[in-house]
């Protein structure tokens, strides 16, 4: 009888166990598969990531050196990561934060001439609407 | 009163599934019960045309949320089979190890919505609130909450470090005493007994009989698990299947409350055993052959058949859900009951709907 009224009266006492959500978000954890980025100047645009995708949801060029991806079909799996030759895909611990527009993230790279003197210095080229950060009010 | 047909679902405020039963009763008395499906089909087995099996390791985990790693885990047990190679036993115990944690979340959130059934918010939401914690080890070990995509053909992707199995350890030590707390009330109380003790009965013959799977197999006095079977690293951890006889709701819980917390004895021993070395074996070529494969899902067992040709797109891939095989049971279970009392007993087999469809 009257089992659960120690649990009830001991939740009354303790600290809350939700948060306020978009005032309050939790530290993500270290490994968390959240966001896709590419280091686009390292790329070599070998397309290995956009064929073992299995949502098929990256795009890369290699004549025109741009690398895309549609983060509402990427299922945050990281096996584009996992295979990509030169590291140059990451996972950012955090979640991507809801937005506005449905947009890919592009990124437009340069291509790599055979070993010439001309290092690449273009800076990744988000899609302004794209990059989470600048959307919204950030919750801080 | 006369037969009137009342429809339950495919929309309906406990079953978030999409299962639809016409309710023949009379004086509020079930007398029939006729089954629909087909509201969430998804075609995810004709996707093995057009994707190669190391990507429909991806899809298979997408078959049912909350078993995501188990799904993975058999589909890629069934191709390592095929292509003889063997996943090496580090590999092997981390399977358990996160097979275990899915079930102990699977099991703690269908006894959420079992309370939820029979109207004790609050014991759902306490339970719900221990799942978070198993939840939160998923997404620091593996890097997803639900979706832990671990699997790869020839073992896991993933690896635990020392730290992370003591805190682990620490969690799981919380999440039990969490638990136990609640033991009383889930079994004891007398509204909750009120609610279940009694109702829904399937005999032992009959269980047998309509092919039941499962906890809804064990509540009915079969001690049968497929984890007996020694998949993975079962053979080498003590386990033995929990069952009871009384074959109702009551029971059900019963099964599904005691499989948590051998599920984190379970993870305690792999932990404990957890020997060192690769995590996957290398894999070459194509899969070509035919072959079943069984493993136990939180619902009961999961079947993959899997047909290759020596080419990258599988020929058939063909899965049996537990569910499946629990929708005939249900139908017997049904016929005698009141109608208040319908919502328990179709959450006592805990149906996975879209599993089932895929
Ligand atoms: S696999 Fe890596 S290097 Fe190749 S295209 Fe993709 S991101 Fe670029
Ligand atoms: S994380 Fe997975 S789904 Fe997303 S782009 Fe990479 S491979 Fe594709």
């Amino acid at each position: 009888m009257l089992f659960f009224t120690k649990t009830a009266l001991g939740n009354l006492l303790r600290k809350y166990s939700t948060r306020m959500y978009p005032h309050v978000v939790r530290e993500p954890f270290k490994d968390a598969r959240g966001e896709l980025y590419n280091e686009i100047d390292k790329c070599i645009f070998c397309m290995k990531c956009s064929k073992v995708c299995p949502s098929q949801c990256i795009t890369v060029n290699n004549k025109a050196a741009t690398w895309e991806c549609d983060p509402f079909a990427c299922v945050y799996c990281g096996v584009c990561v996992e295979n990509c030759p030169v590291s140059c895909l990451h996972m950012k611990p955090a979640y991507r934060k809801a937005v506005y527009n449905r947009e890919l993230i592009h990124m437009q790279g340069e291509l790599k001439k055979k070993k010439t003197a001309s290092a690449p210095k273009t800076t990744p080229e988000v899609a302004t609407a794209a990059n989470p950060d600048d959307l919204g009010e950030s919750p801080e | 009163m006369a037969r009137t047909i009342i429809p339950f679902g495919p929309q309906h405020p406990v079953l978030p599934e999409p299962i639809h039963l016409k309710l023949v009763v009379e004086d509020e008395i079930v007398k029939e019960a006729l089954p629909a499906i087909g509201y969430v089909h998804r075609g995810l087995e004709k996707l093995a045309d057009i994707r190669d099996y190391n990507q429909m390791i991806q899809i298979v985990e997408r078959v049912c949320g909350i078993c995501s790693m188990i799904h993975a885990m058999c589909y890629c047990q069934g191709l390592e089979e095929m292509m003889k190679v063997e996943a090496p036993s580090r590999a092997k115990f981390l399977r358990v190890i996160w097979s275990e944690l899915h079930r102990m979340h699977s099991h703690l959130l269908w006894l959420g919505l079992f309370a939820d059934a029979f109207g004790f918010e609050a014991l759902f939401m306490q339970f719900w609130k221990i799942r978070e914690r198993i939840m939160d080890i998923n997404e620091a070990t593996a890097g997803n909450r639900v979706i832990v995509s671990v699997n790869v053909v020839g073992g896991v992707r993933r690896d635990l470090s020392p730290e992370q199995c003591r805190w682990i350890l620490k969690e799981l030590e919380e999440v039990e005493r969490q638990i136990k707390e609640l033991q009383s009330t889930m079994l004891k109380d007398y509204s909750v007994c009120k609610r279940t003790k009694g109702i829904g009965v399937l005999t032992k013959e009959q269980a047998h009989e309509l092919g039941a799977a499962g906890p809804l197999l064990r509540a009915s006095g079969w001690a049968q698990d497929c984890r007996q079977l020694g998949y993975a690293a079962f053979p080498e951890l003590d386990f033995s299947p929990v069952f009871h006889t009384d074959g109702d709701c009551w029971a059900r819980g019963w099964v599904r409350f005691m499989e948590t917390l051998q599920s984190i004895n379970l993870v305690r021993q792999a932990i404990a055993k957890l020997p060192q070395g690769e995590l996957a074996a290398k894999v070459k070529g194509n899969p070509e052959g035919e072959i079943v494969t069984r493993v136990e899902q939180p619902r009961g067992e999961l079947l993959y058949y899997i047909k290759a040709n020596g080419k990258k797109n599988l020929e058939r891939l063909r899965i049996r859900t537990p569910t499946f095989a629990n929708v005939p049971p249900l139908l017997a279970m049904l016929p005698g009951v009141e109608l208040a009392n319908v919502p328990v007993v179709v959450l006592s087999i805990d149906p996975c709907i879209s599993c089932t469809e895929r």
